[in-house]
């Protein structure tokens, strides 16, 4: 199960070869999340309407290795967006994908872009 | 490593062993302890509430995984028997030998049985373990179902007499106190209150025969009665003596210590009998030629031993020991304190007395005026704490002395305030922890509240009989330091959950983004959203469709998320009453969508293993074929159990199963702040297990007992009985009323036991709220719960008919393909998730 782990590697926007269009703006729940299918990974994107940004990250918890932390309930921790996996409330950071609640668990991110209402997620591959 | 051998396992024993392991030189120390009795030490204080809840677990002191998690070994049911003084060894009662370099006896006492004839009959009991109170209660059970108006005499007056006359009241019977001296409490009381005493008790049913000196105990096998004179007879059909205690003191008769002429092993001030080895401390030292029957000498005992077998030496036990005492006597207030019968040739006294209400005060001042010397309280003690420490510390009192007992309508005044007593005062006599510890736990150690300073100091953990004072200390010391001492829900509301259930009511505030402008800040949580979620479902009954994304993931998609990320499916079978067609129902969605099937422990079914996108498929055939959502994913009620009543039983006294569902009906989609549970049994045998849930009925002559505040899980606790012999449609009255009560003050994700462990007042003030609408709100609460149970709609119904809501059932947002990491295997013919790497 470890190498569906594997392929989850945190991308930065200058390392983007591929923005994937997966979806209208209006096809994602505001101040939540959604799941998306990209070749054989999926990923979490969430809308944090308040301050209109968007994040990304891997759909599957490292902890027990379930396709889940779309589910989970977003927000932010002193000023940090985070999500809480639905399954043990893991918080992991969605700006570096840490665990706020102090492990070493740390989960790939992904960058967003909005253009003209799609929405695009970039991936190195 | 020396050893310890502490004899006897009581209140005094544990408290050796709970000061010794907090000391760090204890590690040098092996201590094994005795117990004669088959549980570990629990509160006798409390004896009598093992009557109301007849949970031994509950009086206990620590349970046995304490003595082992602090390397004590713990030997219960073993009674010591012999003492080798020469070898350092003792015998047990199972001829085993241990060594010993210490030895503590803290054997303690038991009851005194006078010698009259026929005290050997059956029927006659002494009132000092749990298992003479088992004994109690099956008798009682006995002879109440040949005569349901039988009788039972305590022989003793004293406190533990009228302990055990309460103990038998609530066990039915009609009591009778029966004491030799002219009065109640003899040793506490002087004549006037002890007659104020009496006159209380008796409005409350106890028969009282004073000046009575039994002669001889009537009947051929079991009890008729007691004779006192030769025409002065009364009829009992069950005795309880409680005329006072003697020292166990034969080991150290045996053994040869010295001993006092009349029982108990002579100790010095370093709780050392005359071999200096062996200890001995609480109900058997007899220490300045007494014996001292109260706990907080007997802790400071434990305490004094402690630090001289470590060697503390300058630790030694105080010449003078305060006995007073505050105790609440069949809901009586009863104090006395310093010496409450003081010679006029040493002051003069203070009298308050209101017979009407029950109410006296005396207090006892010098003759100069200055100083108060002792008194006696009955019917009110609030003044006790206070006036103790005055005379303790020897505090100045007003020249008016009458002023620290007049009722303010009178003239009274209330009398200085915590903070200005002396730090070395000593507040918790039980545990001795000053003024001066309690305030320094918060000034310097960091406590932050009461419970920081309980936990930090185990000030209140004896009698509780300061808590008044420590509490008042807590709050004085917080706000000298200028500290506002709040709860609150999360960094993103300032506010606990009553405070904004009641923000969100009276603003109308409409949602949760609302909410997040007007009272608080940043993105919200996992915690205040769930949170709030919970507020306004139980406001307007809205459902957990209209706010979806501030739900629990649970309840975002109303089912229950399970180890895979799979979901599980539980339709409502209310009571637990099924049919065939639905059981079938249930068989063919669960084969067709290949679902594992479980029976819950709220008896119904659970359908296991279901992927996001076929949850709505399920529940559009199981709605159609009428059932609902069973709510099982939400912190809101969940089943109402049932046995099968007297429908079918042929013990059943009410129809427990029609009743279950009228009220799983009428609570269904309720939403609160934790899960809640219920359960009604059709009879005594309680095969519904009501008394573990939130709320319970059990049917009895007359109604049904409704039970509260119960639970399962971690921390199992059973109900407490609220009130008795209810018909329906008070019951549903009064569930309204407690749980619209909970609804509204309840911390989040706090069930009910906890809840009510932390109201001001407990169970009792519970009851006056719910039954006497002591708040006048029960009306209020009983107008908002209809106002829910009105708007009660399926969820599930409602999503399913609802394009825009259906939307969110969809693992992926861009594509229709489904979760391809599932991985089931085979198990006992059904599937289970593969296990975690």
């Amino acid at each position: 199960m470890q190498d569906i782990l594997k392929q989850y590697e945190t991308v930065s926007e200058t390392n983007v070869k591929t923005w994937f269009r997966v979806g209208e703006v209006n096809d994602f729940p505001q101040n939540s999340g959604a799941c998306i299918k990209y070749k054989t990974k999926q990923i979490a994107v969430y809308n944090f309407t308040r301050t209109d940004k968007w994040y990304a990250c891997q759909n599957l918890c490292p902890h027990k290795m379930e396709m889940v932390l779309s589910l989970g309930m977003i927000g932010d921790k002193e000023g940090i967006p985070k999500v809480a996996c639905p399954m043990h409330k893991k918080n992991f950071s969605l700006e570096d994908g840490s665990n706020l609640g102090g492990d070493d668990l740390k989960i790939a991110t992904y960058p967003v872009k909005i253009e003209n209402g799609n929405v695009y997620i970039g991936f190195s591959d | 490593m020396k050893k310890i051998i502490v004899v006897g396992n009581g209140m005094v024993g544990y408290k050796f062993c709970e000061k010794f392991v907090a000391q760090p030189e204890s590690k040098n120390f092996k201590v094994t302890v005795f117990g004669e009795e088959p549980r570990p030490a629990y509160d006798r204080v409390h004896l009598s509430e093992f009557f109301e809840n007849q949970d031994a677990k509950a009086l206990e002191m620590a349970p046995a995984e304490w003595y082992v998690d602090n390397g004590i070994e713990l030997v219960v049911g073993e009674r010591v028997s012999d003492i080798h003084r020469s070898t350092k060894t003792i015998t047990t009662a199972k001829d085993r030998e241990f060594s010993y370099d210490y030895l503590v006896l803290a054997t303690g006492s038991s009851a005194f049985v006078p010698p009259i004839k026929g005290v050997e009959k059956e029927g006659v009991f002494v009132y000092r373990t749990i298992e003479d109170l088992e004994g109690m209660l099956a008798y009682a059970d006995k002879i109440k179902k040949i005569n349901p108006n039988a009788k039972a005499a305590v022989l003793g007056g004293g406190l533990l007499g009228l302990e055990a006359g309460k103990a038998v009241m609530d066990m039915g019977l009609e009591p009778h106190i029966v004491e030799f001296a002219p009065k109640l409490m003899p040793r506490q009381l002087d004549s006037r209150s002890s007659q104020v005493l009496q006159l209380k008790l008796e409005s409350i049913g106890l028969n009282i025969h004073l000046s009575k000196a039994t002669n001889q105990i009537l009947g051929d096998k079991a009890i008729t009665g007691m004779e006192f004179g030769e025409d002065d007879v009364l009829n009992v059909e069950m005795l309880v003596i409680s005329a006072g205690i003697r020292p166990r003191d034969e080991l150290g008769k045996t053994c040869d210590l010295e001993m006092g002429v009349r029982g108990g092993i002579v100790v010095n001030n370093k709780m050392q009998t005359s071999d200096e080895s062996i200890y001995a401390i609480g109900e058997i030292a007899l220490y300045n030629q007494m014996i001292y029957g109260l706990v907080a000498p007997g802790y400071e005992m434990a305490s004094v031993a402690v630090d001289q077998i470590i060697g503390k030496a300058e630790t030694l036990m105080a010449s003078e020991i305060d006995m007073s005492t505050k105790l609440k006597l069949i809901g009586v207030d009863v104090a006395s304190f310093g010496e409450p019968f003081m010679p006029a040739s040493k002051g003069h006294s203070v009298i308050f007395e209101d017979k009407t209400k029950h109410l006296y005060k005396r207090i006892n001042v010098s003759h100069d005026g200055k100083s108060l010397l002792g008194g006696i309280l009955v019917g009110d003690a609030s003044d006790y704490n206070m006036l103790h420490q005055v005379y303790l510390n020897g505090m100045a009192i007003p020249e008016n002395s009458a002023e620290l007992i007049l009722p303010a309508s009178e003239g009274g005044k209330s009398f200085g305030s915590v903070m200005d007593l002396p730090d070395t005062a000593q507040v918790c006599s039980c545990e001795s922890i000053s003024k001066g510890a309690i305030c320094c736990s918060i000034t310097e150690n960091g406590s932050n509240n009461l419970n920081d300073v309980i936990a930090a100091t185990k000030a209140t953990t004896g009698c509780g009989g300061c808590k008044p004072m420590v509490v008042d200390l807590v709050n004085e010391t917080l706000k000298s330091l200028g500290k506002e001492v709040k709860e609150t829900l999360c960094e993103h509301f300032s506010f606990n959950r009553q405070e904004l259930y009641d923000l969100i009511k009276i603003n109308k505030v409409p949602d949760y983004e609302e909410a997040l402008n007007l009272f608080g800040e940043g993105h919200g949580c996992e915690v205040c959203k769930p949170a709030l979620a919970s507020i306004f479902s139980t406001i307007t009954m809205e459902t957990a469709n209209r706010q979806p994304t501030i739900q629990d993931t649970n309840d975002r998609f109303l089912a229950n998320i399970q180890r895979n990320g799979t979901y599980s499916v539980v339709p409502r079978v209310a009571g637990g009453e099924i049919t065939p067609d639905q059981l079938i129902t249930i068989g063919v969605v669960a084969k067709k969508y290949d679902l594992y099937t479980k029976i819950t422990g709220g008896q119904r079914i659970d359908l296991f293993g279901a992927q996001i996108h076929e949850l709505p498929l399920i529940w559009k055939e199981l709605i159609d074929a009428g059932f609902e959502s069973g709510h099982a994913y939400g912190k809101s009620l969940r089943t109402v159990k049932s046995c099968v009543g007297s429908t079918w039983c042929r013990y059943g006294m009410h129809e427990s199963v029609t009743f279950a569902i009228e009220i799983e009906n009428r609570y269904r989609g309720l939403r609160s702040p934790h899960k809640l549970k219920g359960g009604v049994s059709g009879c005594i045998r309680e095969c519904a297990e009501a008394r573990g849930k939130d709320f319970g009925l059990i049917a009895v002559d007359g109604g049904w007992n409704l039970y509260v505040c119960g639970n399962g899980g971690a921390t199992p606790k059973h109900a407490i009985l609220l009130a008795e012999r209810l018909d329906d449609e008070t019951v549903v009255k009064y569930l309204d009323r407690f749980l619209m009560y909970y609804i509204r003050t309840a911390g989040p994700l706090v069930r009910t036991a906890p809840w009510l462990d932390k109201l001001d007042g407990g169970i009792d003030y519970l009851k006056k709220v719910v039954i006497e609408d002591s708040l006048g709100i029960a009306e209020d609460l009983e107008l908002e719960m209809q106002g829910l149970v009105n708007k009660y709609e399926c969820e599930w119904k409602q999503a399913i008919e609802n394009p825009e809501m259906m939307k969110r059932f969809k693992h992926f947002v861009n594509s229709d393909d489904t979760d391809d990491n599932l991985v089931f295997v085979p198990m006992r013919e059904q599937k289970m998730p593969k296990a975690w790497s």
